[in-house]
């Protein structure tokens, strides 16, 4: 057998229903990861349009104050906890091992249990929606609102498990990227040569690990206040409602830079691609990121300013909220300096990359308006905010990620998707989405506050909530082409080789989409734009086993080979703890015995999981005598 | 086993000869229990922190209850700490391969581990506050819970882990298993002190 | 067709700057300087994106020439970044102190006389409570606000359900309303008129439909406006009126509402003693006129579904009755 059908059996990925279940591979994961996600953005986003139809004129009686309440909760909640970090680190999951020329991610098993938990959590939250006991208070879910007093039955403690499930799903990904990053690179890749998109997953990771556990304290105190008569945030017996705020936003606010940091990598990616240049100021560009992480932490009562704390604390965090303007900056300018002394291509990916920094850095200037506390007393809490986000979130994360769709698309599925409907898909998004929100901005100013179902006709307020909502058609059709391409290009689009872009990470060094082993011989990198700087007797990586899911353990700074550990391969276990985990964190909803007796099977399961040699391990694993035919691939 | 060989026109790394094992961060497995310990940790953190704020808006504390009884808190204290030699021992036989050293020290961690689960169960009881009688109750059983469910996560897992180098198969990667699982017990013991303090002292130095 | 769309625009643009609840038009200092903030900030800001916007259109549309990929370019595009990097820090720096200059000139009232009252936030109303040193001549207005012109008025704000947000943008910015604690913030109107605010924290059902009404007038109008509002309620002057009130007391109004002078004391919701000087009912969502105060009366539910008020089954007489006299009650 050649090295190619001899690595094709080892690392094989399971067929059949017991196949799907088990299957630990990067990709395979990675690409459910991504398509999850964006059936939960459509979802999403047909909220927002059923918001916008009842908001297109006053007094509307399209949807009643109730279902309204449900539907704006569910549009933020499931934008931010089930498309926009999931996306990101989805992305992460499919992409950062092939660039660091690794043949799958750290610890596999843990992501194929984490994508469980995270459907789970999703469809518990779908399951309320249809059965009218949908969150119905905001996505940031505040007491007393929240608490058993003020929300009877069971809608909030959906919001609030909804936040463990993923929670859980989001940091098992963020241990397992560090340990990819860290300790999976191909030989020669010293840190200062990781790809930039690498870098901002890697300190994406960071801040999840550090951020999220600030949120599972919060939700879990609320749960416990209605579940077990706790009083964390009743401040007739001690509790304090702002509690709730500052564990809520300390994790809050770091949680827009994690679903940003990756969007700025991959506008690295896609810049440097698209010029055909080294990127300009790498160093910086790093830096930046590493600063925006850090800082994002110090940012959270800009969240809390109407709530009557001390005014010098408050000055404070106007100054850091300013201060993370600048690593911003000096990203924005390091790009326009790139596309400067760059050739661009005006292809696709390079248009959502452009329409990046023109909606991005109005939002954030928009924020560092926020940031004034007597500006912000003002506005907070008003569609001027709305549109802030919106501005940094849509353009800051979603357009760069689309770029990132038509960028990545030939790598993912071996087909190129269309250019011509990907410009014409650009500008339809770049108007719809301006169209939609920067009447917000005036709206907020004019007075309207956020979260209301209604409002009445003499305020004035009419026309910019009309004008949003046709804008908002026009997102519609935007994503409905944005649909149509990928489905039509998947089918029939043109046939993309290994490197149809002439791109420079790693994971264009493979075939389209890559094989089940990711690449025949390990490389070996020789600087910082790994393909374009290959010579032609470039070195590879020999000695590894290709009977075992052997992979190769580098250094942590400098990528020197250390050791060599064996990889797991399929296994039904993962699957079988997320359900059963899924059945403890629906089932505590409803009583506390729940988690005692929900954690008996879990604990079996996962005992089965790292037992070696158990049942339900290697499924699907192919006879010892058959053979598959694979073409060798040519070096 | 087969490996991979060279090409022509092409240099080589050749990975042949390295380690199939590696203990400590050289390894993976230490990324995940070190990333694990990070996220509860932060949680720790976390809780701590809210303790000292709700403290810090009110002038008696604990308010109108009596502060937790010391005796089986400081028991739990000691035996921890004492606990931490047999766990201490057991990483130092899986670096030498030592079958029945492990296996020895093993047993003994988990003997330790019952016997802190059941010194945990007493100290339940002389809390002198429940959950749902004020904020302050809530946040003394917050703390304990979360120490104790992690307490029992890691006898649990000992368990499994001895019961596997009873009945192998033992492979290298076993020792490594052994060698990181002692992380974290370290985790629980060290944790711990600050929890002990802030829920046995708070009430009464603060 | 033409002309309606744009006389629409031309309103809308109009609009921008005027009208009532707009940040753009203060009606005193606190919003004044505010709004003079934010002019600088948005002039500021505007440059800034504008400049960005132009560097960015330089730096695609250019020709490329080969000295592009030189070391001496690489650094004279280093210098520029370097430069526009300090630049910002400069231009952040500044609008960061005069940010914390502005706030620390709204953080304390000028003037001579200031008037404290408290806000109480209720789902989904609005309780004023005009204190004073005799008890008795405490004054409770739900919904509307009266002001004198020129004074500041400090007001402590407190809940007593969940977390709401006072707000009048014509004068200055909101303050949350947290149950368990006060917070203390002021407001002070120099031009007279009737302003609106509204509620700025999600409240749950009816947070769209809690507004106020903020009625700033010279002092002697306000005198006489407090004078009013502390006299109990007035008594029946006709037969429609006094079949109007004994419907209401003995009727289950009396659950939830205060007619001082009267044997209905509950304070559940809003005090009805002067309902008929007020401008609005249903806080702020409807104007306060016979139509509107019926259909209010009989079904409140159809206005705000998911307000506290039950409807009411009265007989057409009856509800006539009851309107008399609770228009009755200046």
């Amino acid at each position: 057998m050649t090295d190619a059908e001899l690595l094709e059996r080892t690392w094989y990925v399971p067929r059949g229903v017991l196949g799907w279940l088990s299957v630990a591979d990067h990709r395979t994961i990675g690409k459910r990861y991504l398509v999850t996600a964006f059936a939960f953005f459509l979802f999403a986003g047909v909220l927002a349009g059923l918001m916008r139809i009842q908001l297109a004129v006053p007094n509307n009686r399209f949807l009643g104050p109730d279902l309204y309440n449900q539907i704006f909760t569910v549009h933020g909640t499931m934008m931010m906890f089930l498309f926009a970090v999931p996306v990101m680190e989805a992305m992460g999951i499919y992409l950062v091992p092939l660039m660091v020329g690794a043949r799958n991610i750290a610890f596999p098993r843990l992501n194929t249990y984490s994508y469980f938990v995270f459907l789970c959590g999703g469809v518990m939250l779908v399951a309320t929606m249809l059965l009218n006991t949908a969150p119905d208070v905001g996505w940031f879910s505040y007491v007393p609102l929240a608490g058993p007093d003020y929300t009877p039955g069971k809608r909030a403690d959906f919001w609030a498990q909804l936040i463990t499930f993923t929670e859980v799903a989001a940091l098992a990904v963020a241990v397992e990227l560090v340990a990819t990053i860290f300790k999976l690179r191909a030989p020669g890749m010293t840190l200062n040569r990781i790809p930039l998109f690498v870098w901002s997953i890697l300190v994406m990771s960071f801040m999840v690990i550090f951020a999220m556990p600030a949120v599972v304290t919060g939700s879990s105190f609320l749960l416990m206040d209605r579940l077990v008569g706790t009083h964390f945030y009743n401040p007739a017996e001690g509790g304090d409602p702002l509690l709730f705020q500052h564990l809520f936003w300390f994790f809050g606010h770091p949680e827009v830079y994690i679903i940003f940091i990756p969007a700025l990598g991959m506008v690295s990616s896609i810049i440097t691609t698209f010029t055909q240049r080294p990127i300009f100021g790498y160093t910086a560009l790093v830096l930046a990121l590493i600063a925006t992480g850090f800082i994002g932490f110090g940012l959270w009562v800009h969240h809390m300013f109407a709530t009557g704390l001390p005014q010098l604390g408050l000055h404070y965090f106007t100054a850091a909220s300013i201060v993370i303007a600048i690593p911003s900056g000096v990203q924005i300018f390091c790009w326009i300096a790139s596309l400067w002394r760059g050739r661009p291509r005006f292809e696709t990916p390079l248009l959502f990359v452009i329409g990046f920094i023109i909606i991005f850095v109005l939002g954030g200037l928009s924020g560092v308006t926020l940031a004034s506390v007597p500006f912000d007393l003002q506005v907070h809490d008003t569609y001027y905010v709305v549109a802030h986000f919106h501005y940094v979130l849509i353009g800051g994360a979603v357009f760069p990620l689309i770029g990132g769709v038509y960028y990545w698309f030939p790598k993912i599925t071996g087909r190129m998707m269309d250019n011509t409907v990907g410009i014409v898909n650009f500008v339809v998004l770049f108007v719809g989405f301006n169209v939609t929100f920067f009447p917000m901005h005036q709206a907020g100013l004019m007075g309207m506050p956020r979260r209301v179902y209604t409002y009445p006709a003499d305020m004035g307020w009419n026309t910019v909530n009309l004008i949003s909502s046709l804008g908002a058609l026009l997102l519609v059709i935007g994503g409905a082409m944005l649909i149509y391409n990928m489905v039509t290009s998947y089918l029939w689009g043109a046939v993309a080789g290994d490197n149809p872009w002439n791109a420079d990470t790693l994971e264009w060094g493979t075939t389209s989409p890559p094989p089940v082993y990711n690449f025949l011989y390990p490389p070996v990198v020789e600087g910082r734009h790994a393909l374009w700087e290959r010579t032609a007797a470039a070195p590879v990586v020999t000695g590894g086993r290709l009977d075992c899911r052997e992979c190769l353990v580098t250094d942590v700074m400098d990528g020197e080979p250390s050791n060599k550990t064996e990889f797991p391969g399929p296994t039904i276990w993962p699957f079988v703890a997320a359900i059963f985990t899924s059945i403890m964190f629906i089932g505590s909803i409803f009583t506390a015995w729940a988690v005692p007796i929900g954690t008996v099977p879990i604990a079996i399961a996962l005992i089965l999981w790292f037992w070696p040699h158990a049942p339900g391990h290697d499924i699907g694993a192919p006879e010892e005598e058959s053979t598959p035919v694979v073409e060798a691939r040519a070096s | 086993m087969i490996r991979q060989r060279a090409i022509a026109g092409h240099r080589s790394v050749d990975i042949s000869e390295l380690p199939d094992n590696a203990f400590g961060h050289q390894g993976l497995v230490w990324w995940g229990t070190i990333g694990f310990m990070v996220i509860e940790g932060s949680m720790f953190v976390m809780v701590l922190i809210t303790y000292f704020y709700l403290r810090l808006r009110v002038n008696e504390w604990p308010p109108s209850l009596r502060d937790p009884d010391l005796f089986y808190g400081t028991l739990n204290l000691i035996v921890s700490l004492v606990s931490a030699l047999p766990n201490h021992l057991a990483k130092i036989a899986a670096e030498k391969y030592s079958l029945t050293r492990v296996q020895f020290w093993l047993v003994l961690c988990v003997l330790f581990g019952v016997a802190l689960l059941v010194i945990r169960g007493f100290e339940f009881t002389t809390l002198n506050a429940r959950w749902d009688d004020n904020a302050y109750g809530s946040m003394v059983w917050c703390l304990m819970v979360l120490h104790t469910i992690h307490l029992a996560t890691d006898v649990v897992d000992t368990g499994v882990l001895t019961a596997l180098m009873f009945t192998g198969p033992v492979t290298k990667k076993r020792f490594i298993d052994v060698s990181e699982n002692g992380l974290y017990w370290y985790f629980i013991v060290l944790w711990w002190i600050p929890i002990y303090l802030t829920v046995y002292f708070a009430p009464r130095w603060l | 067709m033409i002309v309606r769309a744009l006389l629409l625009v031309a309103a809308a643009a109009a609009a921008g700057c005027s009208g009532n609840q707009n940040v753009f038009n203060p009606a005193g200092p606190a919003a004044r300087d505010i709004a003079s903030l934010g002019w600088q900030l948005f002039i500021v800001c505007g440059a800034v994106y504008l400049l960005t916007l132009l560097a960015l259109a330089w730096a695609l549309a250019r020709r490329r020439v080969p000295s592009d990929d030189t070391v001496e370019t690489t650094a004279s595009l280093t210098r520029t970044v370097t430069i526009a990097t300090v630049l910002s820090i400069v231009i952040l720096i500044g609008i960061t102190i005069s940010s914390v200059v502005h706030g620390r000139g709204l953080t304390s009232p000028s003037g001579p006389g200031a008037i404290t009252l408290d806000a109480i936030g209720h789902q989904w109303w609005w309780e004023f409570q005009y204190r004073d040193l005799t008890p008795s001549d405490f004054v409770t207005s739900p919904n509307e606000l009266h002001i004198p012109v020129g004074v500041p008025i400090q007001i402590k704000a407190m809940s007593r359900d969940v977390i709401h947000s006072f707000w009048v943008p014509n004068l200055h910015g909101k303050r949350d309303l947290i149950p368990g604690q006060v917070t203390n913030f002021w407001i002070q109107a120099d031009t007279p008129g009737v302003y609106r605010g509204q509620c700025a924290e999600f409240c749950g059902h009816q947070h769209a439909n809690m507004a106020f009404t903020v009625v700033a007038e010279p002092m002697d109008k306000f005198q006489q406006w407090i004078r009013a509002q502390r006299q109990p309620a007035a008594e029946p002057v006709n037969a429609e009126q006094a079949r109007g009130q004994e419907v209401f007391l003995q009727g289950p109004c009396v659950m939830c509402h205060t007619i001082r002078g009267t044997s209905a004391g509950s304070r559940v919701g809003p005090e009805l003693t002067h309902v008929g000087s007020r401008l609005t009912i249903a806080a702020g969502t409807l104007p306060n006129t016979r139509g509107h105060l019926g259909g209010w009366v009989l079904d409140s539910q159809s206005v705000k579904p998911g307000n506290r008020m039950p409807p009411n089954a009265l007989t057409s007489d009856d509800l006539q009755a009851v309107l008399s006299y609770l228009r009755s009650l200046r």
